[in-house]
């Protein structure tokens, strides 16, 4: 294309210098890489009267249990949870459409409690167990849940319903036979644009008579 | 109804499940091996020159790959062939706050953030203009060289003679509405992935493919190609599901072509993922609109004459612009019946983001100002406002005056229904204080008739296969945006071969493998790719039908199918003379040959069985592929010349082969001390043709309700010297599970003699009678004429306020929310205490601050 340009091959040089591997394997063993330089251990400073770790502002490793597998990745401090899970496990059912906590979207379970994933550190995550909108089948089945979704009509374009699949898990749980202000409350946290609330409604409805 | 077996059932979306479980791919769910990431530079002024961009800081930072900037791409486009007037990355200037002036790809996402930060850009603020009255008496600084005074389009049309009807009328209805922006918000941030092949014999950047959120999958590669100047038959673009559209996603958004300019230069897959405040920036929304509208009508409400003047706020672009501002004028016929016209439409350039084509694209603002008008007609008449409305009722089949062609006609059925179900004539006046009812109508076109690309050219082709083992594979271009697009197709095909619906699937929006379909806008699938799959597996059933007639040793025409089943004609209603399981059929075929011994292959036991009453699918599909080779068909569809409208400047937007029909009425209460206005229920008919899955009907029936109710109460782009100052989805405030009133969806069948089984619009027209209906219910409920939306508590309190004569709210810039004179800076409670950019001259604010001394 553009030989006079310097950028086509600088920098996929420089990486290869580095590290000893092409971009494009940098690429694909990027996050796991030896290529990264890894801090050990955090650095700790006193703040307040104690020791406290700083972690960062390079990667640092860490371990989450998601949907009851083990993961590990060497990412920034800064780094959200669903970042971590959209990029680094290629778990994508969780959605981002805010990144500031406003829709829902991104809804998973951290130690079965509703949270939203863009707005929680990945580092934050650990030792926790998270649970995503890809672990909810049931072998082959769909849980009564996403099944009650399919009956009402309860999704349109679908790209809120990872996430309101996961409120409505969460919230069947907790009230078995939900009223409708539970599930007025219950959806609260949750937007969306093609005004499916009603079949949500309706799908809640039914899972709450069946028993999930 | 019972002549159909898919047709008419209330089916789950074929795609629903892979929704619910997160298996459903949308384009920022992929990657790519050596993916970067784009990140794109935004300006941040209004209206300004590029002096120098210098990107060399930005180009030395660790794992940035590439930079692009306008000479990269300098190829003008726009999704109008009028209007090629937008460079994927800014040329020589930026004409709104959030233009796109340079992206970077890099290895990560913060890189590339990083990076931005690195590039140096030197502007040359230049006036801008943000009141679209203004911008009209501009003669300097235009916006775009070549469009006289900021006016994108301007149309005068008259039809018959207002003049005279003014003038006979007993009378005048007069008042200035004025309809706020509003974005489609969709919860899919626009996302486009783009990769190259390498050319194996040059070894340069080779096809390319393009993975993107679009409603329109062959305008993308149009442009796409236009702007890269490659051949289209080098560029794949493919739709992988689309997380809402509502026709923010019907045009070329700059980061698909950008995405694509940055792979070429990065000689790697690049993908960009608009964040929240890109995509409010991304826009092309509904326009600001000011509408000052005149209705003329004799004593009994007979409409006679409407004039209208509809000046619309279009943003920096053209956009949609040209249709935006003609659907506005032309749906002002073909509801009711109007002997006499007369439209002024301006659509005026502004230094804010692009307006472009949204849910009811232009019909939806003027509807709010008509049907407010005709309540406040009926009051003043003293009719009952259903009345009024069934007065000027069409006598279809008929051509308007403005040449629109009305065959089917659900309006008078929709507006019983809705009056009957309210029990309206019980309720209205008697619901107690601050409590009321509304009633309006609206209209919507089911595709337009004629495509933006004069051509003729069907707007929608289809293919069908059939496989062997009776699998049918429906490839159309239609884009499932969560319409329901795949599972209508999957429907329509099913119903004609007369198969189970679980034998189909749908292959849909991929330009190297699916026929062109011009796209998923103006509600033209149901109608445009149904009528073509309604052909296609039409086609397939005639190749079929001779091979099962020679089979069964009836003629073609006398073969049915229904059910999985191939029958002779009269031997059907669902029973065969020998009634047989099609199981049991399929397995022992040759079974009731009497005192034959079974040999051989089950081809040559059906050879030797002979006359057959009747087949499986299955079995008729083997006959009919062993008969004719490949079983395949193609159906397309155009509209038919006499839908297309009439011969005057602007009159192919607005013509389509069928229209919608809406009747609503909303109950609301208004708290009198807060201003806060509740809406208790919607009960919403809409004249849908023929409900092909009445589940998706009564769903999009609703999601349009909801919509129209955040335009009506809530949303609103507010805006300040050019800058959006509520770009996120609280600030931006659309509706949520908590503001839930019920929608009660009443589906109404009128028939329509071209659409498929009858269909017909039904997924936009219902938005914009709920605008009006609750604008009259809020005068039900406390006597006041809101003639701006969204109705505020603010607006409401300082209309109440005004009515009692208490202490008045004085809105900002003064504005009474019963007659707004023109737009307010910004509508909610916003300040805004900042010194902005320099404003034009002309710019009425500036002149007020500068007569006050100082900027506030």
């Amino acid at each position: 294309m553009r030989d006079d340009d310097p950028i086509h091959d600088d920098v996929p040089e420089k990486t290869e210098e580095r590290s000893g591997v092409s971009r494009r394997g940098f690429l694909k063993i990027a996050g796991v890489s030896v290529a990264v330089p890894l801090v050990a251990r955090p650095e700790m400073v006193w703040a307040a009267g104690e020791q406290v770790p700083v972690h960062g502002p390079g990667k640092v490793p860490m371990e989450f249990t998601i949907n009851g597998k083990k993961y590990k990745a060497n990412l920034e401090p800064r780094v959200t949870l669903l970042d971590a899970l959209r990029d680094q496990f290629d778990l994508t059912g969780a959605k981002r459409v805010c990144d500031r906590a406003e829709c829902g979207a991104c809804t998973v379970l951290m130690d079965n409690k509703t949270v939203y994933a863009c707005s929680l550190l990945a580092i934050e995550a650990q030792g926790k167990q998270i649970t995503t909108v890809e672990s909810l089948m049931q072998g082959e089945k769909l849980h009564p849940v996403q099944q009650a979704f399919v009956e009402n009509d309860a999704s349109q374009c679908g790209f809120c319903t990872p996430g309101f699949v996961i409120a409505c898990k969460a919230m069947i749980d907790k009230h078995p036979n939900p009223s409708p202000e539970d599930i007025r409350h219950g959806l609260a946290g949750n937007l969306c644009r093609c005004g499916t609330y009603d079949g949500i409604k309706k799908a809640i409805a039914q899972v709450g008579q069946k028993g999930a | 109804m019972s002549d159909f077996s898919i047709i008419g059932k209330r089916t789950a979306m074929v795609d629903a499940a892979g929704k619910t479980t997160g298996a459903g791919k949308y384009t920022d769910d992929l990657t790519l091996p050596g993916m970067l990431i784009g990140k794109i530079l935004h300006s941040p002024f209004p209206h300004a020159r590029i002096k120098r961009i210098d990107s060399s800081r930005a180009r030395a930072l660790e794992g940035v790959v590439a930079i692009v900037t306008g000479k990269d791409a300098p190829n003008p486009y726009g999704i109008l062939p009028v209007g090629h007037d937008e460079h994927a990355l800014a040329l020589d200037k930026v004409r709104y706050v959030g233009d796109n002036v340079a992206c970077v790809a890099a290895i990560s996402e913060a890189i590339a953030e990083n990076a931005l930060e690195l590039i140096d850009v030197e502007y040359e603020v230049l006036p801008a203009y943000f009141d679209p009255e203004e911008s009209m008496k501009a003669e300097t600084d235009l916006i775009h060289e070549n469009k006289l005074h900021n006016i994108e389009k301007d149309y005068h049309h008259v039809f018959g003679d207002p003049e005279k009807a003014f003038g006979e009328a007993d009378y005048v209805a007069e008042g200035r509405f004025i309809a706020n922006e509003v974005t489609h918000a969709a919860m899919e941030p626009h996302s486009t992935l783009a990769a190259f092949e390498i050319d194996s014999h040059t070894g340069k950047p080779g096809r390319l493919t393009v993975w993107s959120s679009t409603q329109v999958p062959y305008y993308l590669q149009h442009k796409l190609s236009l702007v890269l100047d490659m051949p289209m038959a080098q560029i794949r673009v493919i739709k992988p599901l689309v997380g809402g559209g509502f026709g923010g996603k019907s045009e070329v958004i700059p980061l698909e072509i950008i995405a694509a300019i940055a792979a070429r230069a990065a000689k790697a897959p690049v993908k960009i993922t608009y964040t929240r405040e890109e995509v409010f920036w991304a826009h092309r929304g509904r326009p600001r609109s000011i509408i000052d509208l005149k209705t003329a009508v004799k004593k009994d409400g007979a409409i006679t004459a409407v004039k209208a003047r509809v000046v619309q706020d279009g943003g920096a672009y053209c956009s949609y612009g040209v249709v935006t501002i003609l659907y506005s004028g032309a749906l002002l016929g073909a509801l009711y019946d109007i002997p006499n016209i007369q439209y002024d439409g301006y659509r005026v350039l502004t230094n804010k983001p692009a307006c472009g084509a949204m849910r009811g694209h232009g019909t939806v603002n003027v509807r709010f100002a008509f049907e407010s008008q005709l309540d406040e007609i009926a009051a003043r008449l003293n009719l009952d406002p259903a009345e009024i409305r069934r007065r000027n009722l069409l006598k279809p089949p008929c051509v308007t005056i403005n040449g629109l062609r009305v065959q089917s006609y659900g309006l008078p059925e929709c507006i019983q229904q809705v009056v009957e179900r309210s029990r309206w004539k019980q309720r209205k006046g008697q619901l107690g204080k601050a409590s009321g009812l509304g009633i309006a109508c609206s209209h919507y076109v089911s595709g337009a008739a004629n495509s933006i690309i004069r051509s003729d050219m069907p707007h929608s082709t289809v293919n069908i296969k059939i496989d062997r083992d009776g699998g049918v594979v429906v490839y159309t271009g239609a884009s499932e945006i969560g319409q329901g697009s795949d599972t209508m197709t999957a429907q329509i095909a099913a119903e004609t071969l007369g198969c189970s619906l679980g034998r189909v699937k749908v292959v849909a929006a991929d330009t190297d493998l699916t026929p062109i379909d011009i796209g998923s806008y103006s509600s033209r699938v149901t109608f445009m790719a149904g009528n073509a799959t309604l052909r296609a597996a039409e086609q397939v059933k005639k190749q079929i039908a001779s091979a099962a007639a020679r089979k069964m040793n009836c003629a073609p025409e006398d073969v049915v199918f229904r059910e999985d089943k191939v029958f002779r004609k009269g031997d059907t209603q669902g029973q065969s003379p020998t009634p047989l399981e099609p199981t049991q059929a399929a397995v022992s075929v040759s079974g009731r040959v009497e005192g034959q011994i079974l040999r051989g292959s089950l081809q040559q036991k059906r050879k030797e069985e002979g006359q057959k009453y009747f087949l499986t699918f299955e079995e008729a599909v083997v006959a009919a592929i062993d008969f004719h080779g490949a079983l395949t068909g193609t159906g397309s569809y155009a509209p038919p010349p006499e839908a297309r409208g009439g011969k005057h400047k602007g009159a192919g937007v607005g013509p389509s082969p069928a229209y919608s029909y809406s009747a609503q009425v909303a109950e609301v209460s208004v708290d009198e001390d807060t201003g806060e206005v509740t809406v208790h229920k919607v009960w919403a008919a809409h004249d849908c043709g023929r409900a092909l899955n009445p589940v998706s009907v009564e769903g999009q029936i609703i999601g349009s309700v909801w919509m129209g109710m955040g335009q009506a109460l809530e949303e609103e782009m507010v805006w300040k010297d050019g800058m959006l100052m509520n770009p996120g989805l609280l600030e931006y405030r659309s509706p949520s599970s908590t503001e839930s009133p019920e929608v009660e969806p009443i589906i109404v069948e009128s028939v329509d003699p071209e659409g498929p089984f009858g269909a017909k619009e039904c997924s936009e027209g219902s938005l914009a009678a709920t605008i009006p209906a609750i604008a009259n219910a809020i005068y039900d409920a406390v006597g006041i004429r809101l003639h701006e939306s969204p109705f505020t508590p603010e607006r409401v309190l300082a209309a109440l306020r005004a009515r009692k004569g208490a202490k008045p709210i004085n809105l900002t810039e003064g504005v009474d929310p019963t007659a707004p004179r023109r737009f307010r800076e910004h509508g909610g409670a916003l300040w805004f205490r900042g010194k902005g950019p320099e404003r034009h001259p002309l710019d009425p604010a500036r002149r007020e601050a500068a007569d006050a001394g100082g900027d506030d």
